[in-house]
């Protein structure tokens, strides 16, 4: 049985692409079959976060319409013999995704795959409505900043009322959140809002908290996926989320400072 | 240091408290919303044209509160009727 799962936030530049790159990776590091569609088809850039730009000859409008197969528009990875990517169209417009389309792909998709992450587009308008209506699962993807927070809880009234599960009154998507861009010294100074804080307002499952890392734009500069930076804070943190996802129970770190020295402890209680 | 420190940020003066409450506000009135059928706002002005027949009232003197409970919804109107009307019948 494989899973879709959909990358959302409703607001834009909170690091979708980025999680889906690191999601699939990972996913498929630990033997899943997974394939990692991006939806935002105008604005293709899957293809350059994931590092396979230059080998992209089909995309997903061209599978949709029939104009070539799955086998010829999916890129296998170089690093990883468990993921494909299915780069969106560079030139069409969203509205080439018809939900019929979209779902006879899905299927196709789901013969062969374990996971198949869907890549939403930002916004509320009909690439991210396609990449969310099939979805098994969701994880939004929050900053801790407010228009994050108000699109994501936009967002997840959209999941539970118009997603096909929503529609067909099968059982919810389970939707995780992923805070991402979480600064810990300027939470523990009071400007920026905390995990709890976010929570409070959201009460969803926590898959993880990304911390603000330099090794974010490293990765994409070099379309390596974020989370093959084992040394890195973001890296290790997306392992994480990886892994409670596959059901295993991992304790939330990059929440707090690091360990600070005697004195300081003493004096901060 | 570390004493200065820990008196200054006893008391945090960062605007993460104020980011909350505006979002707690925002987001309850948004859920709200999307709770409510969509017929609402028609039904709300089907409902003032039906009375304004008969009394003259405007439009914010009809409240119209939805709630959602676990077995039932409970549709509430509040119309508020000029005074001039109890002291004509």
């Amino acid at each position: 049985m494989s899973r879709i799962i959909v990358i959302t936030s409703g607001k834009g530049g909170v690091g979708k692409t980025t999680t889906s790159a690191a999601l699939s990776m990972g996913l498929a590091q630990r033997g899943h079959r997974t394939v990692v569609i991006d939806f935002d088809v105008g604005l293709r850039n899957l293809d350059l976060i994931m590092g396979c730009e230059r080998r992209v000859v089909y995309d997903f409008v061209n599978v949709i319409n029939h104009e070539a197969n799955l086998n010829q528009a999916l890129i296998r990875d170089k690093r990883c013999d468990n993921l494909y990517v299915l780069p969106a169209s560079q030139t069409r417009d969203k509205e080439a995704l018809t939900k019929e389309g979209v779902g006879r792909v899905l299927d196709e998709l789901s013969q062969s795959y374990d996971f198949i992450v869907c890549d939403s587009p930002a916004g509320i308008e009909h690439g991210a409505t396609m990449a969310m209506y099939y979805a098994d699962d969701a994880v939004v993807v929050t900053n801790p900043e407010v228009s994050s927070v108000r699109d994501s809880d936009r967002m997840l009234g959209i999941l539970s009322s118009k997603s096909r599960r929503a529609e067909t009154n099968a059982e919810p998507i389970r939707e995780h959140l992923l805070l991402t861009r979480y600064d810990v010294p300027r939470v523990e100074s009071g400007e920026m809002l905390s995990v709890k804080d976010v929570q409070d307002i959201l009460s969803l499952d926590l898959l993880g908290i990304i911390p603000e890392s330099k090794a974010v734009l490293t990765a994409s500069n070099a379309g390596v996926p974020v989370i093959l930076d084992r040394e890195s804070d973001a890296g290790q943190a997306y392992a994480d989320a990886v892994s409670r996802y596959l059901g295993e129970e991992v304790p939330h770190r990059f929440m707090t400072a690091e360990k600070k020295g005697f004195f300081n402890r003493l004096f901060r209680g | 240091m570390g004493l200065l420190d820990y008196f200054r940020n006893s008391r945090p003066d960062g605007t993460a408290n104020v980011a909350k409450e505006r979002l707690q506000i925002l987001v309850a009135h948004d859920r709200a919303a999307r709770n409510r059928p969509s017929y609402l706002p028609q039904l709300q002005r089907e409902i003032l044209d039906v009375i304004r027949k008969y009394v003259d009232v405007d439009m914010s003197a009809v409240s119209v509160n939805y709630e959602q409970e676990e077995a039932h919804e409970v549709l509430e109107f509040n119309i508020i009727l000029p005074d001039a009307i109890r002291h004509a019948t």
